[in-house]
């Protein structure tokens, strides 16, 4: 019998699985050895008996408790996709200011109408067994991803900075072409995709384990960021594990 | 007499939550909204404060689908705050990657999330079993139209070389080749799909209503222009609000909007009737085969008009394509800002329909934003449709009207994640 997996997605924009069916697209013999029971984007079919469970976006309201609860229930393994999943991602950006004025300046008085907290990673909420970073996820680690639990393996994700994936690309450093990157504190596994393209890393993988945060932001000043410019880059993708550091995370 | 009740929680192939809830009770309609679930996104608010360069890569967050939809409405914004303006070379080559969004986007609903309904199936992969050529078709256009934002902006979902002022990377002239190529070889995949759409037997189902797109004299308009609509009149993208007239409804996390009617639509099927002048040849072809012609009303055709923008799209693409082949492609460091404060409006007619950004930015921050977005454009409209649908199918079986319904929330290719974040505009 084929594995049964499941597609879920909580506070996100759905591209990390736009990723997947563009994955799907590249390897179709996915759909020879695994049986998608629910995927509300793609398909109409919804089944609740599945051994793996895909989790994209953040956890923002109390209602998604409940339900991120019977998904763990279910599922033998829970994964989750991208940044909003790993590290609540973008959605978190919001944890930083008052929760209060950020319903009244985009609902007004109409703010009670539409619930919602602070916004948190899945591992947050319930145990995660594995975690696919990035916003959005990676093509080729979502395939090895899937076929290592496949395989009966947990799906392994690098522990050392974007810095070494930046250099067997033979990329020019960004700092040394005059703009500011995250890579050095980044976790890789996106084969440095956006200094390829000319863009600083934004750290959207999470924290490398043990990155050295305080000598980068002094590399930052001395590139002549500010220190809100400073703040603001660490807190793109970063804003919940910051906050985590300083024992700040709800 | 008839009493029907519809409830359909988390429509499925569509992007984001939404019910259809539609209450008829002896023969009187008493209930019929599309309810937007999705939890709110608070987007405007999480760009207060931060510096004017990230807007774009925060906000082409809003939606996966129409990343660079959003990237680009969100660019012209900042770039009319601080009075930037961009080369030639970077409004060729945004205009060409917005083209494969439009043709990344475009292929999945009519293939993927349309086409099921038609053939008796609840999702795509029944059918790479039973039409398998059909799938082949469908994923080997998706790719190319892929590989062409990834040439140009490194991905489609979320694009990275895209900045204020212009690109971070440039894409090799041998790229564009290959890509010119590969367009070129989706002729006879965009014939096969007008064939197979034009076979296709779409709901008869008739309703007048305003249809708004942006629009230029000289292009079929996907960035800039002004804004259209069928029922006359034409405003300055700045002048967007006077258009969408924004309110809060219960039901939704995402407002409603009107504008010289009770609503008015969006999306492909606007764009073609405002703009069907500015249609490529082969894609006025394309409609005739289809059966379009401007002004159509019936919203099911929404993606018959999808079909004809996939045959522009491919055309234009080429062209510019072999436009920048003969210019050449000179790395360029971005158009910079002229003044640190302002503010700006930014449009863009995304796959779904017109998107609006505005910001202010002082001393290069944000401190105000608004962003309006196609599907919460269209709820008000598909509600209307769905006023007017009703009370003419009652005669049939519940699971034929939940069907109907269904279709017809699909055929306007809902983004529902993109619409929850609405806001009141308070500009400090």
């Amino acid at each position: 019998m084929k594995p049964k997996i499941a597609f879920f997605e909580f506070t996100s924009c759905e591209g990390c699985q736009l990723t997947v069916v563009d994955s799907l697209q590249d390897h179709p013999e996915l759909l020879d050895v695994v049986e998608i029971v629910q995927f509300r984007e793609a398909m109409s079919e919804k089944g609740e008996d599945y051994a793996i469970a895909f989790i994209e976006g953040s956890c923002t309201r109390p209602s998604d408790e409940a339900r991120i609860r019977e998904i763990r229930e279910r599922a033998t393994y829970v994964v989750t996709l991208g940044a909003c999943a790993h590290l609540g991602g973008i959605n978190a950006i919001r944890n930083r200011q008052e929760l209060e004025s950020v319903r009244e300046y985009v609902y007004g008085e109409k703010k009670d109408w539409f619930d919602t907290y602070p916004a948190r990673p899945i591992g947050a909420v319930v145990k995660v067994d594995a975690e696919i970073p990035g916003c959005p996820i990676d093509k080729k680690e979502f395939v090895t991803a899937v076929t290592h639990l496949l395989q009966g393996r947990m799906p392994y994700i690098p522990d050392y900075p974007l810095c070494i994936e930046c250099k067997l690309k033979e990329n020019v450093c960004m700092f040394l072409r005059g703009k500011t990157c995250l890579g050095p504190i980044t976790r890789a596994g996106c084969d440095a995709i956006c200094p390829t393209y000319g863009d600083g890393c934004e750290g959207c993988r999470g924290l490398v384990p043990h990155g050295n945060v305080a000598s980068l932001k002094n590399a930052l000043r001395e590139r002549g960021m500010t220190e809100d410019q400073i703040d603001a880059k660490m807190t793109m993708f970063l804003t919940y594990q910051q906050m985590e550091k300083e024992g700040a995370a709800q | 007499m008839t009493t029907v009740k519809v409830d359909v929680h988390h429509l499925t192939r569509v992007e984001g939550h939404g019910n259809i809830v539609v209450d008829v009770q002896n023969g009187e309609l008493k209930q019929c909204e599309l309810q937007i679930v999705e939890t709110p996104r608070f987007f405007e608010a999480m760009l207060r404060g931060r510096p004017y360069d990230e807007s774009s890569h925060i906000t082409s967050r809003i939606c996966g689908i129409c990343a660079v939809g959003h990237a680009t409405a969100s660019l012209r914004a900042t770039e009319r705050a601080l009075a930037i303006t961009p080369s030639p070379q970077t409004v060729m080559l945004r205009k060409l990657n917005f083209h494969g969004e439009i043709l990344d986007s475009h292929i999945l609903h009519a293939y993927m999330l349309i086409a099921p309904d038609f053939l008796g199936v609840g999702s795509v992969i029944p059918l790479a079993k039973s039409a398998p050529d059909v799938v082949l078709r469908a994923l080997r256009m998706k790719k190319v139209a892929g590989d062409l934002c990834k040439a140009i902006c490194g991905r489609h979902t979320h694009p990275i070389a895209m900045t204020v002022g212009g690109f971070t990377a440039f894409p090799k002239l041998a790229e564009l080749r290959e890509i010119r190529e590969r367009l070129i070889a989706m002729r006879p995949d965009y014939e096969a799909t007008v064939e197979l759409f034009s076979t296709l037997k779409f709901p008869a189902f008739e309703r007048d209503t305003e249809y708004i797109a942006l629009h230029k004299d000289d292009e079929y308009c996907f960035i800039d222009g002004v804004i259209a609509s069928t029922d006359g009149g034409t405003w300055d993208i700045s002048e967007y609000r006077q258009v969408t007239n924004e309110q809060i409804v219960p039901h939704s996390s995402a407002k409603h909007t009107k504008n010289q009617r009770q609503s008015y639509m969006v999306g492909a099927l606007a764009r073609f009737n405002v703009n069907y002048n500015q249609l490529h040849p082969k894609a006025k072809d394309a409609a005739a085969a289809l059966g379009l012609q401007p002004i159509t009303v019936n919203p099911y055709m929404n993606t018959a008009a999808q079909v004809v923008e996939i045959v522009h799209c491919i055309e234009d693409a080429i062209g510019i394509i072999d436009q920048l082949l003969v210019r050449g492609i000179k790395p360029e460091p971005p158009a910079p800002p002229t003044r640190m404060s302002g503010t700006g409006a930014g449009a863009a007619d995304v796959p779904r329909g017109t998107l609006f950004h505005e910001y202010t930015i002082e001393d290069g921050k944000v401190v105000g934003a608004n962003c309006i977005i196609p599907t919460g454009q269209n709820l008000a409209n598909i509600e209307a449709d769905m006023r007017g649908l009703v009370p003419t199918i009652l005669d049939r079986s519940q699971q034929d009207i939940t069907l109907a319904l269904e279709m017809l929330v699909r055929a306007y290719d809902p983004c529902i994640s993109c619409s929850t974040h609405l806001l009141d505009v308070k500009f400090e």
